[in-house]
């Protein structure tokens, strides 16, 4: 038991470390930061100047040790067109961000599930046709896509215009959750419908538990183990998705911010949420490590 | 029908039972007219293959018909009361309590995340039973199915325990309410021989000392003659022939009884063993698995030191139950898996390290059949390419290699137009039929037969080792046979090696194997197996 949380544990380190690396060498070899940041017509002597200031002058191995070294003692370094630090600017975004995911978390959750079970348990019914339909639907379409009809109808028919500062999460919320959605559904369809059929439900059946004792408290647990996976693993979809719908829905997050800074060469910037969204899918992954713990004792006991 | 006398009333009576089958079935009803009765006290054997229609019977009877199987008439009446009609909440209080169950493969009937003690508990429950008493209760029944340790069992999670053990725990299930039906669908099919021959006798203990009915279903007559009391024999969804277990077993009326009861007995091989040259010979093998990470590393010595020789155009049978090694060492020998010591000689040539080119070649010479024909042939690939695949690959031009495919398919007893089709549209043996094909399209001079009749009918099982056998004369190829069955062991094999915990026990010809097993292994396995009472009790 430790040690399997201990190996994980190894394990999220090292592909924290794999990852800022790597995002720090390429970010360098695809394109001149500095410039990037200096004027179209700047001469040579201006560019140098500017890199001189960034440090990119010196060696590779030494611009590498000092960033890493920095991340040690928590200095993640500065943007380049405010000055100010970047996780001051990441954490002023980041409200928006947790609201927007966490709702359309939310939604993924509390509409996929239900409706995938409610599928599954009426299979090849007209109501599982139209939950799978509507789940293709959902998870087939484009994030953007949707948004831009969902902003379009509600300005052209309703009148309300949405976007911008103070606007209602709900819009937004919808058009990332539903894709999520439409994945929880599918999944949870197919991963109940194996366990209903499993000769161990057969057996419940014989001996005389009620249907939707044997739907709870058997085949839902079993279900939801594959489950707990495909909730992790959408938690990086879902930040994917933010920066696309942030951007449609003009929504202030972390999402918006990493676009400005990748189009802008904010070194520093970059690199610095490139490292918090591996931490928060190496944080998923650790956490769906634990509750595995906790569902499933075949691997408890190993 | 059986005939009922009139003083005492049968435990479970089926009248008339017809259950009809979705419109695209290969026939018009699953089950036609059957009709039996249990005495309390008594097991009735439903014998026949798969597909008959038994284990619907057995789904009529709890009330577990799906909607595509609906009852169309008769009925089931249990004390001379009827039960209700198919999928009727009513029957959930039926359940366990007055009719219990048992499935082939017990582990599999038990949630894999719960604790035993939780889902035996469960049962209680359900049926309104106060939670105060139920760890008593529970501890009773375990022991009364002979399982030591009843406190370790109930804390134990299913992974935990051994197939034999689950199934203990699945028939403990099954009595804690005292039911006085037990319907036991094919429950020690996927057992080995000794633990088989466990589970058999506690079932006929309990029978006796509760008075339980026991509906037994089966396809294999050597458990039949080990606990039946009546018989009743299936065959496409009717019942062509019932009685007692000795007028069955001694003189069977109906051609598909006397040819089940054929196939289930022990064949003595006739071929004539000559002093021929070595094939393989290995030496000292030993394998070991590794598993785990960095931290938490394991290791299992899966073959400890063993020896063995094949010669050309000899059967060797690998004997032993799941875990024995020898699987292990079959793969080791095929060099799928690296050995960690020992060497492996084939036609005279060191091939325990061959690789590369020379390893394709070899391969090319040693061919595999497996157990399950299901998943071992590529479903989106018609039957012909999966056979000519290796000709091909191997330098054979394509239209030769169909050909040959075709030619293979009607040596193995299909039709030649069957390789235009799917894999899907086959039954099993005629799958098993279509590996042995495949496998003999290369020519090899070994064929490795893993467990390859096991998850066959016992009747398509002897067809297909007469196919094994037939094909042997024809090609000249060595075999490997391994399988945890005796009785196929016996069919095929000209000598035997037993093996148990990755060692070899026992070693010798069939015959001398069977008549003088040295080992006291090799006898509790030969006394286990469910057809060694057979003979003696046909002789009667």
């Amino acid at each position: 038991m430790l040690t399997y949380v201990l190996s994980k544990l190894m394990r999220a380190a090292v592909t924290m470390l794999i990852t800022v690396s790597l995002v720090f060498t390429f970010i360098r070899f695809s394109g001149d930061p500095a410039a990037a940041l200096a004027p179209p017509d700047a001469p040579q002597e201006v560019i140098d100047q500017y890199a001189e200031q960034m440090g990119l002058d010196k060696p590779f191995w030494v611009q590498y040790s000092g960033y890493i070294g920095g991340l040690m003692v928590g200095e993640f370094g500065y943007s380049v067109h405010t000055g100010r630090a970047v996780e001051e600017l990441f954490l002023e975004r980041l409200p928006y961000t947790l609201q927007l995911g966490g709702c359309a978390f939310l939604i993924a959750l509390l509409f996929g599930i239900p409706l995938g079970s409610l599928a599954a348990v009426n299979r090849a019914s007209k109501l599982d046709r139209l939950v799978m339909g509507f789940s293709v639907f959902a998870f087939a379409m484009p994030n953007f896509l949707f948004g831009l009809i969902i902003i379009l109808t509600s300005a052209l028919w309703f009148q309300i215009y949405l976007g911008g500062e103070g606007a209602n999460v709900l819009f937004p919320a919808l058009t990332l959750g539903l894709a999520s959605m439409g994945g929880f559904a599918r999944f949870t369809r197919s991963s109940l419908l194996e366990i209903i059929n499993a000769p161990f439900m057969r057996a419940a059946e014989a001996r005389g538990i009620p249907f939707m004792r044997r739907l709870i408290r058997h085949a839902a647990p079993n279900a939801a183990i594959p489950l707990v996976t495909l909730v992790g693993l959408s938690i990086g979809g879902l930040i994917a998705g933010s920066v696309v719908t942030e951007q449609v829905f003009a929504w202030p997050g972390v999402g918006q911010l990493l676009i400005r800074s990748v189009a802008t060469r904010d070194l520093a910037m970059v690199q610095f949420l490139v490292l918090a969204v591996a931490f928060t899918m190496v944080l998923a992954n650790l956490l769906v490590d634990t509750l595995y713990l906790l569902i499933d004792p075949r691997i408890r006991v190993r | 029908m059986t005939k009922v006398g009139a003083r005492d009333a049968p435990t479970l009576l089926v009248s008339d039972l017809t259950v009809g089958l979705p419109p695209d079935g290969d026939r018009k009803f699953a089950v036609e007219n059957a009709s039996l009765a249990v005495m309390a006290g008594q097991t009735r054997c439903l014998v026949g293959e798969s597909g008959s229609g038994k284990s619907v019977i057995g789904n009529a009877i709890l009330g577990m018909l799906p909607d595509a199987l609906p009852q169309l008439s008769g009925s089931v009446a249990l004390h001379g009361e009827n039960l209700p009609k198919q999928r009727d909440p009513a029957f959930n209080s039926i359940r366990s309590a007055r009719i219990a169950t048992i499935f082939q493969d017990a582990s599999a009937s038990l949630n894999p995340i719960k604790r035993i003690g939780k889902q035996l508990a469960e049962i209680l429950q359900v049926h309104g039973f106060d939670a105060s008493s139920h760890k008593d209760r529970i501890r009773d029944v375990l022991a009364a199915v002979r399982l030591d340790e009843p406190d370790r069992i109930m804390r134990a999670y299913p992974h935990q325990i051994s197939g034999g053990q689950a199934q203990r725990v699945v028939i403990a299930g099954a009595l804690l309410l005292k039911p006085s039906l037990l319907i036991a669908d094919e429950p020690t099919t996927a057992l080995d021989v000794t633990t088989q021959a466990g589970i058999l006798k506690l079932i006929a203990d309990l029978k006796k000392e509760l008075g339980l009915a026991v509906l037994f279903v089966t396809h294999d007559f050597g458990v039949v003659a080990e606990i039946a009391d009546h018989v009743s024999v299936m065959k496409d969804g009717v019942i062509v022939e019932h009685g007692a277990a000795a007028d069955i077993l001694t003189s069977p009326q109906h051609a598909y009884t006397q040819k089940l009861i054929a196939a289930a007995q022990p064949s003595a091989p006739d071929k004539p063993t000559t002093a021929a040259e070595e094939l393989l010979q290995a030496q000292d093998i030993n394998l070991v698995y590794r598993s785990g990470g960095l931290l938490n590393r394991q290791r299992t010595h899966a073959v400890r030191n063993v020896s063995l020789d094949i010669a050309k155009g000899q059967t060797l049978g690998l004997v032993g139950e799941s875990g024995s090694g020898k699987s292990s060492l079959a793969r080791a020998l095929l060099r799928l898996e690296e050995t960690d010591s020992g060497t492996i000689r084939y036609n005279g040539h060191d091939i325990t390290h061959l690789a590369g080119p020379d390893l394709q070649r070899l391969r090319k010479s040693i061919q595999v059949v497996l157990q399950d024909p299901y998943s071992a042939l590529n479903p989106r690939k018609l039957v012909r390419a999966s056979i000519a695949e290796g000709p091909i690959i191997h330098g054979m031009p394509k239209k030769r290699a169909y050909a040959r495919a075709e030619e293979l398919l009607e040596l193995t007893g299909l039709s030649s137009t069957a390789g235009q089709r799917y894999p899907h549209e086959f039954s099993g043996g005629q799958r098993q039929r279509i590996c042995i094909a495949r496998a003999l399209a290369l020519e090899p001079e070994l064929l490795v037969a893993d467990e390859a009749v096991s998850a066959l009918d016992v009747s398509v099982q002897a067809q297909i080792l007469k196919l094994f056998a037939d094909m042997q004369n024809r090609f000249g190829f060595a075999m490997l046979f391994i399988t945890h069955d005796l009785r196929v062991a016996r069919a095929v094999c000209d000598d035997i090696i037993v093996m148990k915990s990755g060692e070899v026990l026992e070693r010798g010809t069939v015959t001398s194997v069977f008549t003088h097993p040295s080992h006291d292994y090799t006898k509790a396995l030969l006394a286990a197996a469910p057809t060694s009472d057979f003979l003696a009790l046909r002789g009667k």
